[in-house]
């Protein structure tokens, strides 16, 4: 939370400081109580499988959510990352016919790249970042149909590949796109609250005329920002390649929307100069549980899986709302 | 940007035939009748994101009242259309949510929704009278291009010929000062995410009517962006206070003939996302330059 969030609460009772810690706290609260009752109810979900598997598709989305938290934060947006993430795993799986070097470094490079226009267009010209990163998903999407034949090509990773390791490979019996999610987000978090580069994001989504007036790099923050999301989408989509060993065209459509609500769930607001990474890490995890909750309810109609994520979404928003309205009066 | 839009309208019309060209303006409908509500919205310096998945509901709930006739399929549908507006317009007016994630749960849960009322399966339609909404013809005018015709023609009087309209450009333009204006802010609000809603539903009835099916899995997908594009490419900017409706419609009718023409050149879909998407910074980009003059 920023400095100014936190004299808003000395200033005012008791009552309203719980209302705070409801606000900032509020998902890590029912995240913990959703585990608890999932683990009494589901005799399977507290299997060391269920959790390892938890664990490893969270990862996914984690990468791409940390992104888009410090893109939001700034008070910006960023559409594109689903395209570009679908877009990462076919560059990987393409690239690893050529070695473990290639299937890692060229998607990478093009996503940044993606990222860095995105960017460039938003810094440079002022448009929307809604719309520019709108179109960008559009280009990544038929970039990747453009490299699979209208998406008739499956790219395939070359079995026995080291790169597979990424995706598949395990650590102490968990995988090792979690410590990778794992370490980004500590990365994140330093960055995020003990940089210049940080302050500089925070400043931006606070009150952008300021920013500038204060004489921060305004400009290259920005193009920052959008390079280190198309990356981190990127990234994502290498992972998921090494984990199902090809390149899957369909993936990635609507993650955008899955990414902004993790991060909303998480505490950071959408107007931007607050929010924090180990909330949108909290907002990953309550999606996986709901996921899987109703998945292990099983007679429920997976279809309820779309329901309950959007009522939750507009529970978490609707309460933040009131609460921050109750505190202000 | 009238240029490009003329331009491309002639360059387009040479090698479209006159079958050709209705099955064009077909195709288009159902985005132009999204749009229209989506440039509402936008003039209020909202967004909706719903409409989709509004869509999506819209056609589950046609084949279970299609037993009542085709009248109350529809009234039905609409109905449901109209609700979700209330939701998304509360949310927005009410508590003050904003826009894109009031409309961003909307849109997550109401396609699951339109999925659990279908049991997530296309169900084919066989009724006459209502599958004739999609294909039929009056006056040798396909009935979906005379409905988004109508609605046009509709949003534009309403934006220019009634208080609501002025209300909305001023709500738009400026919040704060429309509030001390003592205009009725909430109710505009509320009105604009109730019209999306409608507009977005009679778009899910015309297309299940075209498809002659219901299919809440893939009906609608992705609609939100292609009527913020059309709504974008047609000059209504994103920051609000004004409404462009025949913009709207070119904007709709120029991104369909744009797609149709690149791909009677033999040009792949994936060229022509990457062409939409240089239109739409294009177009956003001269509007940008326009506005800042």
């Amino acid at each position: 939370m920023t400095a100014v969030t936190e004299t808003d609460t000395a200033g005012s009772g008791r009552g309203a400081q719980f209302a705070g810690v409801i606000q900032r706290q509020g998902a890590a609260v029912v995240l913990v109580l959703g585990i608890i009752a999932a683990w009494f109810a589901f005799p399977r979900f507290g299997s060391a499988d269920n959790l390892r598997d938890l664990a490893l598709q969270g990862s996914f989305l984690a990468v791409i959510a940390l992104g888009m938290t410090f893109v939001i934060i700034s008070g910006g947006i960023d559409l594109s990352v689903g395209s570009v993430y679908a877009l990462g795993g076919v560059l990987a799986a393409y690239g690893s016919q050529y070695g473990l070097l290639v299937a890692i470094v060229l998607p990478l490079v093009v996503c940044a790249l993606i990222g860095l226009v995105n960017g460039l267009l938003i810094a440079r010209t002022k448009m929307a970042p809604f719309i520019v990163t709108l179109a960008s998903l559009l280009f990544a999407r038929g970039l990747l149909l453009a490299l699979t034949n209208e998406g008739a090509t499956t790219y395939k990773v070359p079995v026995g590949s080291a790169f597979l390791w990424l995706g598949q490979g395990t650590v102490f019996g968990i995988g090792v796109p979690v410590y990778l999610a794992l370490i980004l987000f500590a990365i994140g978090g330093v960055v995020l609250r003990r940089t210049r580069f940080g302050q500089s994001v925070f400043a931006l989504g606070g009150a952008e005329q300021s920013a500038l007036l204060m004489g921060l790099p305004v400009v290259r923050t920005k193009i920052a920002l959008y390079t280190l999301s198309g990356t981190l989408a990127g990234l994502a989509g290498v992972l998921t390649a090494a984990y199902l060993q090809s390149g899957v065209t369909v993936l990635g459509v609507g993650t955008e929307l899955d990414a902004i609500s993790v991060v909303v769930i998480g505490g950071t607001l959408l107007t931007g100069g607050a929010g924090t990474i180990i909330g949108t890490l909290v907002g990953v995890l309550l999606r996986i549980l709901i996921q899987n909750v109703i998945n292990q309810v099983g007679t429920l109609d997976s279809n309820y899986q779309t329901v309950v994520s959007g009522a939750f979404l507009l529970i978490v928003v609707v309460i933040q709302r009131l609460l921050a309205r109750s505190r202000r009066s | 940007m009238f240029v490009l839009l003329l331009f491309n309208l002639f360059f387009t019309e040479n090698f479209l035939s006159a079958a050709n060209f209705r099955t064009q303006l077909v195709q288009a409908a159902p985005v132009c009748i999204v749009a229209l509500g989506m440039a509402l919205v936008i003039g209020t310096e909202g967004i909706d994101l719903s409409v989709g998945s509004v869509m999506s509901v819209a056609a589950a709930l046609v084949p279970l009242y299609l037993g009542a006739g085709p009248v109350t399929a529809v009234i039905v549908a609409v109905i449901a259309g109209v609700v979700s507006g209330l939701f998304s317009g509360f949310l927005v007016a009410r508590l003050g949510i904003q826009p894109i994630i009031a409309t961003l749960a909307l849109l997550v849960g109401g396609r699951g929704l339109a999925l659990v009322i279908a049991h997530g399966q296309l169900v084919e339609l066989h009724n006459q009278d209502f599958l004739a909404l999609g294909t039929g013809e009056v006056a040798g005018i396909p009935v979906m291009v005379l409905v988004a015709a109508v609605l046009a023609a509709l949003a534009g009087l309403l934006v220019r010929r009634t208080t609501f309209g002025r209300h909305l450009v001023a709500v738009g333009g400026n919040r704060p000062a429309a509030t001390l204006a003592g205009l009725p802010v909430k109710r505009v609000l509320m009105g604009v995410y109730v019209i999306s809603g409608a507009l977005a539903a009679i778009a899910g009835v015309l297309s299940t009517a075209r498809l002659g099916a219901s299919d809440p899995n893939d009906l609608g997908l992705l609609m939100e962006l292609s009527a913020i594009t059309a709504v974008v490419v047609g000059g209504t900017p994103l920051t609000g206070g004004r409404v462009r409706v025949l913009g709207t419609v070119f904007g709709a009718l120029l991104m369909q003939l744009v797609h149709a023409t690149l791909i009677k050149h033999n040009l792949p879909d994936s060229a022509a996302q990457m062409v939409q998407a240089a239109i739409i910074v294009a177009a956003v980009y001269v509007a940008r330059e326009r506005s800042s003059r």
